[in-house]
C-alpha cells in the first residue's frame, strides 16, 4: 500500500438498491494537493466525495464493496465513524449554516468534542474565521445570526466550521455552484491557500474551476472513473476520446 | 351560453368563488367579535361595580353573603399553577416525544405512534376526567397524601392532555428543518443525538415555542376535566400546598353559572372576561413568536 497516498481506492462499488452509482472505482488521492472530480449529472462524482467521510451512511438502501484507506487505514473497518468525520471535513453545494450565531456556528464542533474552554472557543473561533478568510468581515458580527450573512459569506462560514475540528481532509461538494463570480473567486483563492494545511478533494461543475485550482483531475462518467491524473496532462492531451469529448462540450 | 364570452363566464365564476371564500372567512372574525363584544358589554359593568381592584386580588368568593364578596385571586392563582404544573409535566415529556418521533423513531413504529398520539388529541375532556378519578386521584391519594382531588392531580392531567399539541406542532417544526442543517452537524463528527439535540431542536425553537404556548392555551381554558380531580375549593393557596384543591377561572363559572343571577352572575360572566384576557395575551405571544420565527 503506498503510505505517501492520503486516500486510497480499491475496486469500490455502490449500490443505491438496485442502481449500480459507482462502478469499480481505483483512485489514489495524494497529500495536500487539490484533486477535482468532474463529469455531468449523475456520473457518481457526489457520491464517491460522499463515501470518502461516508455520509452515504446516512442514505437509505446504500450499499458499498471494495476497501477506501484513510491513511493505510480501512474507513470502513471497526472505525468509530465520527471520529473519522471529525478528521474529514466536508462542505456542501449549498451554504448550510445553523440557525444561529457566527461564533456558534464555529463553536459547535469543538463543543462537540468536548471543548468546554471558553478561552479555547474563542481562539479556535478565531483561528477558524482567519483561516477561512472570513475573520475580518465577521469580526464585530460574531453574535449576529449566520443567516443575516450573504451566500459566499455564509458558504466561507460553513468551510471555517469545517476547519474548526481540525480535520486533515476537506471535501467540497460543489462549493460554488450557488454563488456568484465574486465569491466564487474568493472561495478558489481561499481553497488554493488551504492546500498547504490540508488534502482538499473537490467536485465541480465547472470545468474552468478544476483547470485553475486543481493538481489532480477525475473524470466520471456513468459511476465509472474515465481518466484520472494530472489537470494539465488531462486537460491538454486527455488520452481517452470521452474526456476530450466532455472537457472540449461536447456532452454534459 | 349565447353570444357570452368564455372568459366572461370564467371571470363571473371567480368572483362568485371569490365571494364564497370572503364569506366564510368572515363569519369567522364575526364570531370572534360577537364574543368580545357580548363578553365584554355584560362582564365590563361588573367589574366595575365590584372595583376592579376587589375583583382581580380579592381573596374571598362569598357570593351569597350580604354585601356578597366577589374576590377572584384564588381562581387566578389555581389557573396559574395547574397551568405551570401541566407546563412542567406536559412540556418536557412533550419536545422528548416530539424528538423521538421525527429523529429517532423507526417508520414502523411512527406508524403506530402517529394516530395513536391523534386519538390522544380527540379524547372528550370528560373522559380524561373521568381517567383522572379512578386513576390519578387514587393515585395521588395513596402516594403523596391529601384527599387526591388536588393541584398536583389537575396538573398531570392537564399535562396529558396538552400532549398532543405539544408532540404534533414541535414534530412538524422539527421536520420542516432542512436535512442540509442535520447533515451539516453529521458531517462535523457529531452523533446523531447530538446533532438532534444541539443542531435540529434549537434550529426548531420557534416552531417547538408555539407548540408550548398552544399547549398552555389549552391548559389554561380546560374545564371539566379540571373540575373533576382538582377539588374546586375557592380557597387562595400557596405553591406548597399542591396537594390540596383548588378553583379555577373556568371552574369557577361552569360550577357556579347553573343557579347564579344578578350580581352573581354578572361576577361569573366577569370571571370569564379575565380568562379571555388571559387567552388574548396568549395568542398575542403566540403571533410575536411566529412572527420572530420567520424573520
Amino acid at each position: 500500500m503506498n503510505k505517501t497516498n492520503k486516500y486510497s481506492m480499491k475496486n469500490v462499488d455502490l449500490w443505491y438498491n438496485d442502481f449500480h452509482a459507482l462502478k469499480n472505482i481505483n483512485m489514489d488521492i495524494p497529500p495536500n494537493e487539490i484533486t477535482a472530480f468532474i463529469g455531468p449529472s449523475g456520473c457518481g462524482k457526489s457520491t464517491l466525495i460522499k463515501s470518502l467521510n461516508r455520509m452515504n451512511d446516512l442514505v437509505e438502501g446504500c450499499k458499498i464493496s471494495g476497501s477506501i484507506l484513510l491513511d493505510g487505514e480501512s474507513i470502513h473497518g471497526n472505525i468509530d465513524v465520527n471520529a473519522l468525520r471529525k478528521r474529514v471535513g466536508m462542505v456542501f453545494q449549498k451554504p448550510n449554516p445553523f440557525p444561529m450565531s457566527v461564533y456558534d456556528n464555529i463553536a459547535y464542533g469543538p463543543r462537540t468534542h468536548g471543548i468546554k474552554s471558553k478561552f479555547k472557543l474563542n481562539e479556535i473561533v478565531e483561528k477558524s474565521l482567519l483561516d477561512a478568510a472570513i475573520w475580518d468581515e465577521l469580526k464585530d458580527r460574531l453574535k449576529k445570526s449566520a443567516l443575516s450573512l450573504s451566500g459566499g459569506q455564509q458558504q466561507r462560514l460553513c468551510i471555517a466550521r469545517a476547519l474548526s475540528v481540525q480535520p486533515d481532509v476537506l471535501l467540497m461538494d460543489e462549493p460554488t455552484s450557488a454563488l456568484d463570480p465574486i465569491s466564487t473567486a474568493k472561495i478558489e483563492e481561499l481553497v488554493i491557500k488551504l492546500k498547504t494545511d490540508y488534502t482538499i478533494v473537490i467536485v465541480t461543475h465547472n470545468m474552468q474551476q478544476a483547470v485553475r485550482i486543481s493538481d489532480n483531475t477525475g473524470f466520471f462518467l456513468l459511476g465509472e472513473l474515465i481518466e484520472y491524473g494530472n489537470t494539465q496532462q488531462i486537460f491538454s492531451m486527455p488520452s481517452d476520446k470521452r474526456t476530450e469529448d466532455y472537457i472540449t462540450g461536447r456532452f454534459g | 351560453m349565447g353570444k357570452r364570452s368564455l372568459v366572461l363566464v370564467i371571470a363571473d365564476k371567480e368572483i362568485a368563488a371569490k365571494i364564497l371564500f370572503a364569506l366564510s372567512a368572515s363569519a369567522a372574525i364575526l364570531a370572534v367579535g360577537l364574543i368580545c363584544v357580548f363578553l365584554f358589554m355584560q362582564g365590563l359593568p361588573a367589574i366595575w361595580n365590584i372595583g376592579i381592584i376587589n375583583f382581580l386580588t380579592g381573596t374571598s368568593w362569598r357570593p351569597t353573603w350580604d354585601p356578597p364578596l366577589y374576590g377572584i385571586l384564588p381562581m387566578i392563582v389555581g389557573s396559574l399553577y395547574v397551568t405551570a404544573g401541566a407546563i412542567l409535566f406536559g412540556v418536557p415529556i412533550g419536545i422528548f416525544a416530539a424528538v423521538f418521533m421525527a429523529k429517532f423513531c423507526p417508520s414502523p413504529v411512527h406508524k403506530i405512534l402517529k394516530p395513536a398520539i391523534n386519538l390522544l388529541a380527540g379524547i372528550p375532556s370528560v373522559v380524561y376526567g373521568y381517567f383522572g378519578m379512578v386513576v390519578l386521584v387514587p393515585f395521588v391519594r395513596e402516594n403523596f397524601g391529601g384527599n387526591g382531588n388536588s393541584i398536583l392531580t389537575a396538573s398531570i392531567l392537564l399535562g396529558m392532555m396538552i400532549l398532543p399539541t405539544i408532540i404534533t406542532i414541535s414534530e412538524s417544526a422539527i421536520r420542516a428543518i432542512s436535512p442540509e442543517i442535520y447533515e451539516g452537524a453529521i458531517a462535523l463528527g457529531a452523533s446523531h443525538e447530538n446533532a438532534s439535540f444541539r443542531v435540529v431542536l434549537p434550529a426548531a425553537k420557534s416552531g417547538v415555542m408555539a407548540a408550548v404556548i398552544l399547549g398552555i392555551g389549552r391548559a389554561i381554558g380546560e374545564t371539566m376535566a379540571v373540575r373533576m380531580v382538582a377539588g374546586n375549593q375557592a380557597v387562595l393557596r400557596m405553591p406548597h400546598e399542591f396537594l390540596s384543591g383548588a378553583r379555577t377561572l373556568t371552574t369557577n363559572v361552569v360550577l357556579e353559572l347553573g343557579d347564579a343571577y344578578g350580581g352573581h352572575r354578572a361576577a361569573l360572566i366577569a370571571t370569564g372576561v379575565v380568562l379571555f384576557v388571559f387567552i388574548l395575551l396568549i395568542n398575542a405571544l403566540f403571533s410575536m413568536l411566529k412572527k420572530k420565527g420567520g424573520a
